[in-house]
């Protein structure tokens, strides 16, 4: 059995090449792409299966800014003690950043619906996912056609 | 600079009704991914955090990123329990801060 105490070479080469992983995958892309969305989904549902309805999300479908975007989501939950939403989180596929916003609640909050505005980036689905307090991930999806896009353009 | 901040609160509410609370401050909500004419990007000036508390409990949080928009709008509801004082802190960059409160009368 190996010390505990001490690194040998083999693990802090395993460490020094994981660091250096780490600072590789920090780099982000100007623009967020599908692939960075599902990896901040990952990071928020972790190994969970994500499973589809429950969540309302309430955008329009034609938006002429997208610099601000009215946005809404509603999760079909009794919000009592035993059965609530813990939290909600939406994300985008192509503004520079895949995250939007992410909400706490509980059952005090009595009704399961939050809204809010928003910066659409480009032409691009929104995904919306509840976190229950049993565990699950419920994810609800709308698709939006921008015309001004925000976030990137020059003063 | 203080930012104004409007926060709508129903004066009064029935036990155990469902209320509507609507908050909304002045912040640039400046997203760092812009440049100006020179092209040096401008540096990013965001709100970060939104809490709410109900008479010192936390009801309602949410952690903000750069895709809200400017002057940021946030509605939620909540359980009218008690009356007493719903308090909103709005946090974010370059040591944003900002607070506001409303009474509410339960019967």
């Amino acid at each position: 059995m190996p010390d505990r105490g001490t690194l040998s070479r083999r693990e802090m080469l395993a460490v020094a090449a994981g660091a250096g992983l780490t600072a590789f995958v920090r780099i982000e892309p100007a623009v967020a792409t599908p692939a960075s969305m599902k990896a901040a989904i990952r990071s928020v549902v972790g190994e969970a299966p994500v499973k589809q309805g429950k969540v309302k999300l309430e955008v329009p479908p034609l938006v002429e800014n997208g610099n601000t975007v009215a946005l809404a989501v509603e999760v079909d939950s009794p919000m009592t003690q035993t059965s609530y939403v813990k939290a909600i989180h939406v994300f985008n596929e192509l503004n520079p950043q895949p995250n939007v916003i992410s909400v706490r609640i509980g059952p005090r909050a009595g009704r399961a619906r939050i809204s809010t505005r928003f910066r659409l980036a480009d032409t691009q689905t929104v995904v919306a996912i509840a976190e229950m307090n049993d565990g699950t991930f419920w994810e609800g999806k709308a698709d939006v056609v921008v015309t001004l896009q925000a976030c990137l353009e020059t003063l | 600079m203080a930012a104004r901040a409007l926060v709508n609160v129903p004066k009064t509410a029935k036990r155990g009704e469902i209320i509507e609370i609507k908050t909304l401050i002045s912040h640039v909500m400046e997203t760092g991914f812009r440049h100006d004419s020179v092209g040096t990007v401008i540096p990013r000036d965001i709100i970060t955090d939104f809490t709410c508390t109900y008479n010192g409990t936390e009801i309602f949080g949410a952690t903000l990123y750069p895709a809200i928009a400017a002057n940021p709008f946030i509605t939620f509801h909540t359980l009218a329990t008690e009356s007493g004082t719903i308090a909103f802190k709005w946090t974010g960059d370059n040591g944003f801060a900002a607070e506001a409160s409303a009474n509410i009368a339960v019967e």
